[in-house]
């Protein structure tokens, strides 16, 4: 396990100090003897339209033979019209060496000196919600699955959310750049938060690509996406569970696309290990690492899909929920994707679901809050497996409307020392949405839940959350 | 531990097992470039066109199998000008194709090529869905076509040197019979010279501009916002007195909104191809404009027999 790690990091370091110099792209800076001869050209093209216009203007309507072959002369004139629809030189570079097809701000095509040309694609998530649960969150106690980072119920009353600001943008021909900070409220205080801040490689030879820095780990399905792209108001419980919400940290990741004509790619991922499941930054800061494959397809062109196992293991000391020890979550994901004709935008239906195994081989540590006395931690040892799992349908009615419905569960294992009742539970939830678009940038969103999460609780929760996306259109993932 | 081994395994065939110089892949955004490739090639590429004529380009998105198109593609030729903004970029990134990157010869964009309409002088998303360069949807003007083919042509010949005698005998043999074509329809529009239309989508404005046809309204009351009750009922008025000839929508979009308007007013609602393979005949870009004249020459003939 651990040389195919190693092989998989090595192997695009090499590659990348191998590399050839790629040929420059850029062309030449015109010269003055171009620039001039295309500018006869175009006098020429101008004058032959206007030709073309004085001899063509009576002719034209009336006397054609409709069968006949076409005289050279209006051949010419048409080529002449053609000639002069083409963009102006001076434009067309303009438009050919623009960055990326981010939103470039709509500056004089002519000039150069536009210091903000260069300014990354800004984007913002404006996000909130009201939310009411019939359980108080604070006495919500999920038995044998203890709440870890954000992977808990959504506060009483109004809440931001996560309100998100997102600066991405070529660095140079050879490296992308891309910060998201987060605004998020706790307790009445404002945290700004930075979570992403990575540089992908944008030109290693044989399709692979590295990213290094902070970002969310690409396991599973859901793990890698913001969440702002979910169909749901919150996270199903096997993520909050297993990787308190979304698993990132500081890290690197490798990712190689195979040569097939089924999309398959292959990634793996070292972690610091600062966050849950994580803790600790064990192994001198290399405390996480993962594996990952996705493929995926079509079927007909009304079908689509993709599938992918992953693996993350790592090596805790002080996790959140007071593990220490090794841990290791598989993960299996699938989504199809239904839509007539193939606009997804539009109609059809998408089917999600995934697989959690995890796995703990260690030692639990806690203080027992019924204790009298000095507070000495109370040491579990534990090995275990605890389980969970996802099923989300998604139908499109129309480009405005969609209606969803979840189903999350839980296994606890035999054992397990976070159970806070006798014997197994496992819980539950049913969660159904509602998703109002005004277009693609807005949308307002109802969700209602019945959550289970001890024998003796249930929370029936009712969410109305606001989402927007103002400023540069990025581009969404599958 | 097995998908381990496949990954291994795999890893080393991807980089020993270097593939013969194969023949040029080129991956076009849209049915429309695909085909003007096709007349351009012929058999020395291999084209696939990442959509349909059924399938609104605007929001399309990027599926696996389109990535895995995108990492084999020596070439991708797309409409550019922000259309493909929400699917595009994230299939480069995500193919780690680097020789199909923006600005590379192997990316290819069609409407920068050509002088662009409705280029918006304040950009704002109030005013629906945008595109800061001007209106993308230039496929549908043919002098426009063969400005994109030349350049085109220029870049197959500099990407494949090889094949250079053949890219340039067919863009020889292509202008003339475009020219042809095109001088065959001037003569069989000249009927929809100063006709008005209704349009679902403003994206017929470089059809109009050949064909010298006004637009006077849109059933979207913002692009790309979907048509409401209220915007459709202040249409009716303007679309029974100006002697319109047709409301137009394209194969892709919604029937209702047009057929609802020509109900209350009596203007024929045209579908028209908007691009190859919108209908039966539109088999080629040759296709394309001989269905769509005949489709909107049509609609003159029934409206001036009533």
């Amino acid at each position: 396990m651990r040389k195919t790690l190693l092989g998989l990091a090595v192997l695009p370091l090499s590659l990348l100090s191998a590399m050839p110099m790629p040929a420059l792209a850029a062309a030449p800076s015109q010269t003055e003897a171009q620039r001039i001869a295309a500018l006869e050209a175009k006098v020429e093209a101008l004058e032959a339209e206007l030709q073309a216009m004085k001899s063509a203007a009576p002719t034209a309507v009336a006397t054609q033979p409709a069968a006949a072959p076409v005289a050279q002369g209006q051949n010419a004139s048409a080529e002449a019209e053609v000639d002069s629809l083409a963009a102006s030189p001076a434009e067309t570079e303009a438009a050919s060496s623009a960055p990326a097809s981010v939103a470039a701000p709509a500056g004089d095509s002519g000039g150069g000196s536009n210091a903000n040309a260069f300014n990354p694609a800004i984007s913002i998530i404006l996000n909130g919600s009201y939310t009411h649960h019939s359980l108080d969150p604070d006495a919500y106690a999920r038995s044998g699955f203890p709440l870890s980072g954000e992977g808990r119920p959504a506060p009483d009353g109004f809440s931001l959310g996560e309100s998100e600001l997102s600066f991405a943008s070529n660095i140079d021909d050879k490296l992308y750049g891309q910060l998201t900070l987060t605004a998020s409220s706790e307790d009445g205080q404002d945290h700004v938060g930075v979570e992403e801040a990575f540089i992908d490689t944008t030109s290693l030879p044989a399709n692979f690509s590295l990213r290094a820095g902070r970002f969310y780990s690409d396991i599973g399905y859901l793990n890698g996406h913001h969440a702002h792209t979910d169909n749901f108001f919150d996270r199903p419980l096997p993520y909050q569970a297993f990787l308190g919400n979304q698993y990132g940290d500081d890290g690197v990741q490798v990712k190689w696309l195979a040569p097939t004509a089924t999309f398959l790619e292959f990634g793996a991922e070292a972690f610091r290990g600062n966050n849950y499941p994580s803790g600790g930054a064990q192994n001198g800061g290399l405390g996480t690492r993962t594996l990952f494959v996705h493929t995926g397809g079509d079927v007909g062109g009304e079908n689509a899909w993709l599938a992918g196992v992953s693996m993350l293991k790592t090596k805790a000391e002080g996790a959140e929920d007071g593990f220490s020890g090794d841990t290791t979550v598989y993960i299996a994901d699938g989504t199809w994707k239904w839509a007539p004709q193939g606009n997804f935008k539009d109609g059809g239906i998408t089917v999600r679901g995934e697989y959690f195994l995890d796995q703990r081989h260690g030692q639990f540590e806690y203080q027992d809050p019924d204790s009298a006395g000095p507070q000495l931690p109370l040491v579990v040892l534990w090995d275990g497996a605890r389980r969970g799992a996802y099923l989300e349908g998604i139908y499109r009615l129309n480009r405005t409307w969609d209606v969803g419905y979840r189903y999350d569960r839980l296994w606890s294992d035999a054992g397990n020392p976070f159970a806070i009742v006798a014997g197994n539970f496992d819980p539950y939830r049913h969660t159904a949405e509602l998703t109002w678009r005004n277009s693609e940038f807005s949308l307002v969103r109802l969700q209602l839940s019945h959550d289970k999460p001890n024998p003796d609780d249930s929370d029936n929760a009712v969410t109305v959350q606001y989402q927007t996306s103002l400023g540069a259109h990025g581009a969404h993932k599958f | 531990m097995k998908a381990l081994a496949i990954s291994a395994v795999l890893l080393a065939a991807g980089l020993f097992a270097a593939p013969a110089q194969a023949k040029l892949k080129v991956f076009a955004c849209e049915p429309e470039w695909a085909s003007l490739v096709h007349e351009l090639a012929g058999d020395k590429v291999d084209v696939d066109s990442a959509t349909t004529a059924l399938q609104d380009v605007h929001v399309v998105e990027a599926k696996p199998s389109l990535i895995a198109k995108v990492r084999a593609a020596n070439l991708v030729v797309c409409t550019g000008a922000e259309l493909e903004v929400g699917w595009l970029p994230m299939l480069v990134r995500q193919s780690g194709n680097a020789s199909v990157a923006p600005g590379t010869p192997g990316s290819f964009m069609a409407a920068p090529q050509v002088k662009m309409l409705e280029k918006p002088s304040a950009v704002d998303r109030a005013n629906g869905d945008v595109h800061p360069d001007g209106n993308p949807h230039v496929q549908l003007d043919p002098r426009r076509v063969l400005v994109i083919a030349k350049a085109l042509d220029a870049r197959l010949v500099q990407l494949d040197p090889t094949n250079a005698a053949v890219y340039q005998q067919r863009l020889g043999d292509f202008t003339n019979r475009w020219l042809t074509a095109m001088s065959r329809w001037k003569t069989e529009a000249a009927p929809l010279r100063g006709r008005k239309v209704v349009v679902h989508h403003i994206s017929w404005v470089y059809l109009w501009d050949w064909l010298g046809i006004e637009q006077i309204g849109a059933l979207e009351p913002k692009p790309s916002v979907p048509p409401t009750s209220a915007h459709l009922s202040s249409l009716i008025a303007t679309t029974k007195s100006s002697n319109t000839l047709a409301i137009i929508r394209a194969a892709y979009q919604d029937p209702k909104p047009a057929d609802w308007l020509a109900g209350r007013t009596g203007v024929p609602a045209v579908t028209l191809p908007y691009t190859v393979g919108g209908d039966a005949q539109s088999k080629d870009l040759f296709g394309l404009f001989d269905s769509t004249l005949s489709k909107l020459l049509a609609a003159a003939k029934s409206g001036a027999a009533k």
